[in-house]
């Protein structure tokens, strides 16, 4: 019986959230089976296609990596999103200090300061809930804004364009230092490969160490742990900031390997998306490499709409919403 | 308003917390309630303020039946309850809190609700500034203020849950001064309470609760003998003679020692406390819930940082030093609450085990398995090494948290160890815990109840409405004796005596 319902549940979440996309879909006149089409399968159309998937994949796994981390100490992370820009912000810093360095040295100075900008952003929130007794929810959502007005502060004021402050970015970095690109792919391997190195990494802490264990224990219950001798505060403290580094790589890899500068959008959403797929694998590392292929295809496939159907792409959001929310109602039914 | 419940039946679980009770409360008295902790005093008052629904049974509001969907219903039909810990705004004024609740059409402005609540306190003696906030008044006060609310609202019946607790000797002369007013303005007053001297002091009848029944049934009109109170509230725990075991001299340093401690923790205050807890020794703390002994427990683990004083464990300072300095000082915590505050209900005894393991990187599968093996044999737990701890009946958890208290432990703090468990499993859970005494431990638990402390206790302290007795040799103490300083008699002698 249990059995049927584990298999029954995912299922049932699934055929509701294409029902609620599909009744969108109507309400815009169009035929879903197309869009459907487009949405499922069209981040796998062309190689080009493939690689943008690829690397909007890489960044938003690190995320759900570093969430899935904060979810099992029993946190709510929702600054995610503030230690990806953080990350980004500090990830070019080296990069502009001292272009001519070589290029693998400040790449691995650039994937540092934004591990440890997006660690120390992070941890600030551990420092409101601690001290000033602020919910990590709200303290995260706060930076969040704080660290987008840096990110545009940056963008237009100590870091603008040569030429004129422009809201598209600060100036590209030199060619030498882009993370090693396949140009007719916009594709640099390095990414994907760093993240599902990260998801090894904290698979394997997160279920053998005795670390993991206890941030385990204190996620599941603070007061029982402590009572078994765990420095809880401690350990939530870590996963926070083990979050914000791994975001702040993510953010790194958005200045290395995608944009090839400083946006003001540089996070894009992608920590939010992150916090979906957490919501939606449970935390569980063994879901979060298909559910972020999935989810990044559903953003990918998407950009054709507007072009092919004349919809808004924003649809795929619709559907990794619709998702979460019906995975999680099917589960609270239990 | 008269008050009546027939035939009325709530249980939680395999729980029977009120077992088809039949009472009625007159309009214009004060009645009192009496019942240990567990006896149902509470779970009547809630399913008649509309708190909790019965499962079965009838309420009767003057002779008419009445379904109460929740409080806003009952206080509608003119029932009001005062809890034990004031349910009120805290941020608000005392107008504000107030009005904000107020049915519609019940005051037709602030000036009206003001002149209101202005008269009702001159006429109940009660003295309140309608603007101060409610989080800077006294526990008392906020009572005062919740009282005049109800009454305010139209409540023709007011419940009181052991209001005393927590307000000062003044501020009670004040509310038996307008509890008495309020019955003489013809409405019904019940007054729960675990403190004889009150009882007798305030009320006109007394329903003694014991088990989820009345007994014996029906109202008693006050006065009644002491003793005859007493017996029908604990039953005849003091006819059994008591057991001597010679107390082993020690000369270790004591487990702990208290040096003029002040701690406060909610409404509690405990003053002053000056003890010395010996190695080798059980010390059992008596008193009804609330009365101190949580407080006191949570204070010698190192939760609760005293205002003033020393902490010495084993001889060493640990005053403020947190509850983990004192876990590796050899004190071991033991909530009530087993998955709660106890175990990680999701994880296993292995898994308990391995939390436990101080050193390496990666997680000693096999020798927390082994661990968890060799407790599961020594303590009789019905377990495998991997199954959830949440899976384990209440004794097979009370078992792993004892199997779980390292053999290098000096104290270990029990807080109702027993609670909910068969007389197999406790007894089971006290030949262990002996076991650690006779090892030297010393073994301070909570127990509501009195067999249980006279039986296991070499030493027993007295805790009445946050006040803490001196140590009382078990031999010297009858069960008769003990049931009457929970109640408060002969209390205040003890303290003095010492």
């Amino acid at each position: 019986m249990k059995r049927v319902a584990v298999l029954i549940q995912p299922l049932l979440a699934l055929v509701a959230a294409f029902v609620l996309t599909t009744l969108a879909l109507l309400s815009t006149g169009v035929s879903p089976l197309e869009a459907y089409r487009l949405i499922i399968f069209g981040a796998f159309s062309t190689p080009v296609r493939l690689s943008d998937m690829i690397m909007l994949a890489a960044p938003l796994l690190l995320c759900a990596v570093g969430l899935s981390i904060t979810f099992t100490g029993g946190l709510y992370n929702l600054g995610v999103e503030g230690q990806m820009i953080i990350g980004a912000i500090a990830a070019m810093v080296p990069l502009r200090l001292w272009p001519d360095w070589p290029p693998l040295l400040l790449w691995l100075m650039a994937a540092l300061s934004g591990a440890v900008g997006g660690a120390l952003w992070a941890l600030l929130i551990g420092v409101l809930r601690r001290y000033a007794g602020v919910s990590e929810i709200f303290a995260g959502l706060g930076m969040n804004f704080l660290a987008g007005g840096l990110a545009l502060y940056m963008v237009l004021g100590p870091w603008r364009r040569q030429t004129s402050a422009s809201l598209s970015g600060t100036d590209l970095l030199p060619r030498e230092l882009w993370l090693p690109t396949i140009d007719r792919l916009r594709l640099a391997p390095a990414a994907p490969v760093i993240a599902v190195l990260a998801l090894a990494i904290v698979w394997w802490a997160l279920t053998q160490t005795r670390w993991g264990l206890e941030v385990r224990a204190v996620g599941l219950n603070p007061a029982a742990s402590e009572r078994l001798g765990i420095a809880t505060a401690r350990r939530m403290a870590e996963t926070l900031a083990a979050c914000g580094a791994l975001a702040g790589i993510a953010g790194m890899l958005q200045v290395v390997a995608v944009h090839h500068a400083l946006i003001p959008n540089i996070s894009s959403g992608i920590g939010l998306l992150g916090l979906l797929v957490a919501l939606l694998s449970r935390a569980d590392p063994r879901w979060l490499l298909p559910i972020v292929v999935a989810f990044a295809a559903f953003t990918v496939g998407s950009i054709q709409l507007p072009l092919t159907l004349g919809i808004d792409s924003a649809i795929a959001g619709v559907l990794q919403g619709a998702l979460v929310l019906f995975a999680l109602a099917t589960r609270a039914r239990q | 308003m008269r008050i009546a419940v027939e035939q009325l039946t709530k249980r939680f679980g395999t729980v029977w917390a009120n077992n088809r009770l039949t009472i009625e409360f007159a309009a214009g008295q004060i009645h009192g309630v009496l019942g240990e902790n567990g006896a149902g005093k509470s779970t009547l008052m809630k399913v008649l303020s509309g708190y909790l629904r019965p499962d079965e049974g009838r309420i009767l509001f003057d002779g008419k039946p009445c379904q109460l969907r929740g409080p806003g219903d009952a206080l509608a039909a003119g029932v009001g309850m005062v809890h034990q810990e004031p349910l009120d705004i805290p941020a608000f004024t005392v107008l504000e809190n107030l009005l904000c609740a107020a049915p519609p059409g019940v005051f037709r402005s602030w000036r009206a609700a003001q002149r209101a609540l202005e008269e009702l306190a001159e006429r109940l003696g009660f003295a309140v500034d309608p603007a101060a906030r409610l989080d800077q008044l006294t526990i008392g006060q906020r009572q005062q203020v919740e009282i005049m609310r109800l009454l305010l609202c139209g409540a023709q019946v007011l419940i009181l849950d052991e209001p005393t607790t927590g307000i000062t000797a003044a501020q009670t002369r004040a509310l038996f001064t307008a509890l008495r007013q309020i019955a003489a303005e013809g409405r019904t007053v019940l007054f729960v309470s675990h403190k004889l001297e009150e009882v007798a002091e305030l009320c006109h009848t007394v329903t003694v609760l014991r088990n989820g029944e009345v007994v014996p049934p029906g109202q008693l009109v006050m006065p009644q003998p002491q003793e005859y109170l007493l017996t029908l509230m604990f039953g005849d725990a003091g006819t059994t003679p008591p057991v001597y075991r010679p107390l082993p001299s020690i000369d270790s340093p004591p487990v702990w020692e208290l040096r003029q401690v002040t701690v406060r923790s909610g409404t509690l205050h405990l003053l002053d406390l000056n003890h010395r807890f010996a190695a080798g020794r059980i010390i059992g703390l008596a008193g009804l819930d609330g009365s101190g002994q949580q407080v006191l427990l949570r204070l010698l683990a190192g939760q609760l940082t005293p205002d003033r004083g020393q902490i010495l464990v084993n001889g060493r300072d640990l005053s403020g030093a947190g509850a983990i300095a004192f876990r590796e000082a050899g004190i071991e915590y033991l909530p009530a609450d087993r998955l709660r505050d106890g175990l990680i209900g999701a994880l296993s005894l292995a898994e308990h085990f391995a939390l436990l393991q101080r050193t390496g990187v990666i997680v000693d599968r096999r020798t927390a398995e082994e661990l968890a093996r060799q407790a599961i044999a020594e303590y009789q737990i019905k377990a495998t090494p991997l199954t959830p701890i949440a899976a384990l009946s209440g004794g097979n958890q009370q078992r792993a948290m004892l199997a779980l208290v390292p053999p290098t432990a000096r104290g270990i703090l029990a807080e109702q160890p027993t609670r909910g468990l068969d007389v197999a499993s406790a007894r089971a859970i006290w030949s262990r815990l002996q076991a650690r005494r006779d090892a030297g431990c010393c073994i301070v638990f909570a127990s509501p109840d009195l067999d249980e402390i006279m039986e296991y206790s070499d030493e027993v302290i007295v805790c009445f409405a946050g006040r803490i007795g001196p140590s009382i040799p078990r031999a010297l103490l009858s069960a008769g004796r003990l049931a009457e300083l929970i109640g408060g008699v002969g209390f205040e002698a003890l303290v003095e005596a010492v």
